[in-house]
């Protein structure tokens, strides 16, 4: 009994690790698909881009750890601006095909970029001492890296549904989400709006693949290889909502965890299951509006 | 006049003649390898053996004759893209010789082109057991998983009681999986439980954990050489498996020397039996990880399937030189058949003329700090001249 | 999109359109070597046919169209290897079916859904495809792929070789017959309400279409095309790999649409040839390159050029009738 309750404690642990980075990366795909309407999957190159900048930051340049994630986040944030103004924005208007094949070519791009500048091997991270190792906590050991991955995703989660449910910005935002027509008649920016949402959720995106390096390896395939995952929390989570996509990752990490651990032989079946059951259940996601 | 032209002309024309035996001849030799996708870094690896050998060796050929290695790319483990490239290598650039492939299903999926054409081909690493009997011309230079892992049970029989084996979800995970079993097996060792873990798989921790909390002696693992090994050894690492006994264990795959320096400390005092380790001090290693290092970068290391390329490359140029140039299938298998090469990088290696697998010895290692870098050290050698168990193993049924 | 193809146009075959057949023959004749290749694209035009009819006609995205694909192939190259069937035309027949099914099941659960959510079941219905089939190693060899697939002579005389000279005349009678079948398709009253149904699906509704029914007939007559194109690629391969069920199949598929021009039957020509060749001839070179080059081409398409190749020559043949 003891010996089931404490793997139960620790797939729990390694779900929710998992289930947070899945959020913080997927929560700006989340904003930018419900607020914009835009489909982006190249959202997983932007996460790729934040771990190249972690890892090369830290290993080229000596950088400290919480240095290079900020980096990560502030460098990816800033180049995503560019490509909205000058790429993305062509395209709000466009069919939802079109921003499927615009997007599925920046992968494309991003893909091939990666393997020409980094070449093909996967990149170490180098954590700092602070960082590695156990750390105990209620009687157990628990992953140091893993602890400091669920706090400090936490705080950012914390910090991002108080901005949005508490600054102006963030009424904004939803107010777009809800009806942009009628937030562009009061008065709202809503072009500024979306370059600033799009910098915030690519920054997000960034620093989301930074953190999660250790756990989703860093290597040029990632934003092909990950893309179902991110689109599954975003599309089971529901569009433009932020409670939904938290609830549906964490499903994701923990049910995943889980069937890696009771069920090995299952694989990713489980989750492609799911996924159908959960769309056919709840189309607009399980806290997505309903039209 | 006339007859002066006359003897003019049979001059040119004796002259043409003449020149015939002593015009260039190119052989051409098809290199199938990955350069895009997932696996480009272990194409990667096969690639810079080969295109080493080349450079350092052009003066050995019979005079007049060339090579023009012909690369391809067979974008990973996609046997329909493999036998198309095979196909056009033969059909339309008309090789002589075919060589290369890192993954079993592709050189697998040429098998039937190889005997229909009579093209002979060598594999530089696709290491499952059954390629070589797929074709009568076929051979392999690389490895089979049971030569590295069935001596491995073998010796961990005799240390440990209890084993866990995980391995990924393939073909060569099943077959590591099958040789190291049968020789714990045999030396009374107990298999506590075995999982196989999906390939497209981004994390290790749940799997780890499901095994320490088996509490075994000794975890056997084998991943595809390269990001799969470095996670899996990472989870080792994070869940404390060596802090609570469990010694990790496999082939050489799983620390394979280009991947080796980004796994981390984590690594030390990890076993395994490989053929082949960057960091043995044996006179050709010496030679070949400099000439690497002073071609390609002092960070990087040549790895197996560098050797592999190398290896494969030695055989080809022995074949041409023993047929002056001019290649016959038949003869060409034969000669691959006969070949002994006692000084390759890893050691003394031969052909099995049954089998045309390949011979070689294997070595214990682990993984020590040398002069601030991290290297799979060599204990001992654990088998001499070791010819595939799983076919020797085979025969006597 | 569509300009003057569709039901109200004359449905006589124009004389341009006999153009790709006699290509495709005279190809047979001067070009030998590059046969196999041949087969190939023919193939994958036969697979990107299948696409437009509901991606350029019906109006619904998908990125599991591999899963039609995979199906057929699978199918065709079970019953060779594990069950000895090895008639050729049976093979295909079996595969159509087989992915028909699939077609009517899969499109009564996605029809009724649209946008993201579509899209996501699209590639978790693929998904869902792909993991069976790499776990059922004993029928379909896993990781490793099926191999020992064997296809009898057609007709008993014409056998699939290495040169592929079978192969391909055996994808070109193929594609021929398909493409008949899709013409008769789309000129019909049938592919007018298809049109409609992708133009404005609200009016259609109004006018009393059964949309559901029409999507659904359209879905699975595709699947049925994607599965004879599937068990095609088997037979002439002798081998299938878990790529046909593969993400990067239905992506590749969907470039090489766009490239050539949705929703006007030959894009679905022009597109995979102009692809396929210049992947044969510059990944070889440069294999980064091209991947990078393949995203660029795809944002400029989107960008500047959205009716492909033959959206291009429309526009061009537009501008050279002004100044004339």
């Amino acid at each position: 009994m003891e010996a089931f309750l404490s793997s139960l404690v620790s797939v729990a642990f390694h779900g929710i690790a998992y289930g947070m980075i899945l959020y913080v990366i997927s929560v700006g795909l989340s904003v930018t698909m419900g607020l914009m309407g835009f489909v982006n999957l190249a959202h997983g190159a932007f996460a790729m881009a934040g771990g190249y900048i972690l890892t090369s930051a830290i290993s080229r340049f000596g950088l400290p750890f919480p240095l290079a994630l900020a980096l990560a986040f502030i460098a990816v944030a800033a180049a995503s601006m560019l490509l909205e103004r000058w790429l993305y924005s062509r395209l709000y208007d466009a069919g939802e095909l079109e921003q499927v094949l615009f997007t599925i070519g920046l992968i494309f791009m991003a893909v091939a970029a990666a393997q020409v500048i980094f070449g093909m091997l996967q990149r170490p991270v180098l954590l700092p001492d602070y960082l590695k190792g156990q750390v105990p906590l209620f009687g157990r050991d628990f992953p140091a890296y893993r602890v400091f991955l669920i706090c400090v995703s936490s705080a950012m989660i914390a910090a991002l549904w108080f901005g949005v449910e508490r600054t102006l910005w963030g009424a904004m935002v939803r107010a777009a989400v809800d009806n942009r027509a009628m937030a562009q008649s009061i008065g709202i920016n809503t072009r500024r709006l979306f370059t600033l949402t799009f910098a915030l959720g690519s920054g997000l995106a960034g620093l989301g693949g930074a953190l999660g390096a250790e756990i989703i390896a860093i290597e040029p395939s990632y934003p092909f290889a990950h893309l179902p995952y991110f689109l599954i929390v975003v599309s089971v989570g529901g569009l433009g909502s932020l409670r939904g996509p938290f609830a549906a990752a964490l499903l994701i990490g923990v049910s995943d965890t889980a069937c890696k651990y009771w069920l090995p032989q299952f694989g990713a079946f489980f989750i492609y299951v799911a996924t159908i059951v959960l769309l056919l259940w709840r189309p607009a996601g399980l806290f997505g509006k309903r039209s | 006049m006339r007859s002066q032209r006359f003897v003019t002309s049979l001059m040119v024309a004796a002259a043409l003649l003449g020149a015939g035996p002593l015009a260039a001849q190119t052989i051409k030799v098809g290199f199938m390898s990955t350069f895009s996708g997932p696996g480009a870094a272990q194409g990667d690896q096969l690639d810079k053996g080969a295109k080493l050998y080349l450079k350092l060796n052009s003066g050995k050929l019979p005079r007049g004759v060339k090579i023009d290695l012909i690369s391809r790319d067979d974008t990973g483990a996609n046997p329909d893209v493999a036998k198309r490239i095979a196909q056009e290598l033969i059909v339309r650039d008309k090789v002589q010789l075919l060589t290369g492939f890192v993954w079993t299903p592709n050189a697998a999926a040429i098998a039937p082109l190889t005997a229909e054409a009579k093209v002979p081909y060598i594999s530089m690493n696709a290491a499952g057991v059954q390629i070589v009997t797929l074709s009568p011309y076929m051979a392999r230079v690389s490895f089979t998983l049971w030569q590295s892992c069935f001596p491995l049970g073998q010796w961990a029989a005799k240390k440990f009681k209890r084993a866990y084996t995980a391995v990924s979800d393939f073909a060569p995970g099943h077959e590591s999986e099958e040789a190291f079993t049968k020789g714990f097996k045999d030396g009374g060792g107990q298999i506590v439980d075995s999982v196989r873990i999906p390939l497209a798989n981004p994390d290790f921790v749940p799997y780890i954990q499901r095994i320490k909390d088996a509490k075994p002696d000794v975890l056997f693992g084998f991943n595809p050489a390269g990001k799969q090994a470095t996670a899996m050894i990472k989870a080792y690492a994070d869940l404390g498996l060596a802090k609570a006994g469990i010694k990790y264990i496999g082939p050489g795959d799983i620390t394979t020397d280009e991947e080796l320096q980004g796994m981390g400390d984590v690594a030390i005092g990890v076993i395994t039996v490989h053929h082949y380790s960057a960091a043995a001090d044996r006179p050709a290693n010496k030679a070949f990880v400099a000439a690497y290092k002073k071609e390609y970068g002092e960070k990087l290391n040549p790895g197996f399937m560098a050797v592999g390329a190398w290896d494969a490359m030695d055989v080809i140029f022995n074949v041409i030189r023993a047929q002056k140039g001019k290649l016959d299938p038949d003869k060409t298998m034969d000669l691959i058949k006969h070949y002994k090469n006692p000084d390759s990088p890893r050691g003394p290696i031969a052909i099995d003329p049954d089998t045309r697998d390949i011979i070689q010895n294997e070595y214990l290692r682990e993984v020590r700090k040398v002069r601030g870098q991290l290297a799979n050290v060599e204990i001992e050698t654990i088998a001499t001249q070791l010819k595939d168990p799983w076919k020797e193993l085979n025969k006597k049924k | 999109m569509i300009r003057s193809i569709g039901y109200g146009a004359d449905p006589r075959v124009r004389i341009i359109e006999w153009l790709p057949w006699v290509a495709a023959i005279a190809a047979f004749f001067l070009l030998p070597e590059y046969l196999s290749l041949g087969a190939r694209i023919l193939t994958y035009v036969l697979f990107a046919l299948s696409l437009d009819l509901i991606l350029g006609y019906a109006g619904i995205i998908t990125l599991g169209h591999s899963a039609f694909f995979g199906i057929g192939a699978y199918v065709a190259g079970i019953l060779s290897a594990k069950l000895g069937v090895t008639e050729p035309l049976l093979l295909l027949f079996a595969a159509a079916c087989a992915a028909g099914t699939l077609g009517m099941a899969t499109g009564a659960v996605i029809l009724r859904t649209h946008g993201l959510t579509q899209l996501m079941l699209t590639l978790a219905i693929a998904a869902l495809c792909l993991e069976i089939a790499h776990k059922a190693t004993p029928i379909t060899g896993g990781a490793d792929g099926l191999s020992g697939v064997t296809i009898a002579p057609i007709l008993g005389a014409f056998k699939f070789d290495m040169f592929g000279r079978t192969a391909y005349l055996w994808c070109l009678l193929l594609l021929f017959a398909s493409w008949w079948l899709t013409r008769k398709i789309i000129y019909s009253p049938f592919g007018a309400t298809l049109a409609g149904i992708r133009e404005n699906r609200v009016r259609m509704h109004a006018i009393g279409v059964p949309v559901y029914r029409r999507l659904l007939t359209a879905y699975a007559i595709s699947a049925m095309i994607a599965g004879v194109a599937g068990a095609l690629l088997a037979e002439t391969n002798q081998f299938v790999g878990l790529n046909v069920l593969g993400f990067e199949t239905s992506g590749e598929l969907m470039v090489m649409l766009i490239l050539g021009g949705v929703g006007r039957l030959y894009g679905a020509f022009v597109g995979p040839l102009v692809y396929l060749i210049a992947q044969d001839v510059l990944a070889k070179q440069f294999p980064e390159y091209w991947y990078f080059g393949i995203g660029l081409m795809l944002v400029l398409v989107v960008l500047f050029a959205r009716g492909g190749i033959l959206g291009m020559a429309d526009a061009l043949a537009a501008r050279l009738r002004k100044h004339t």
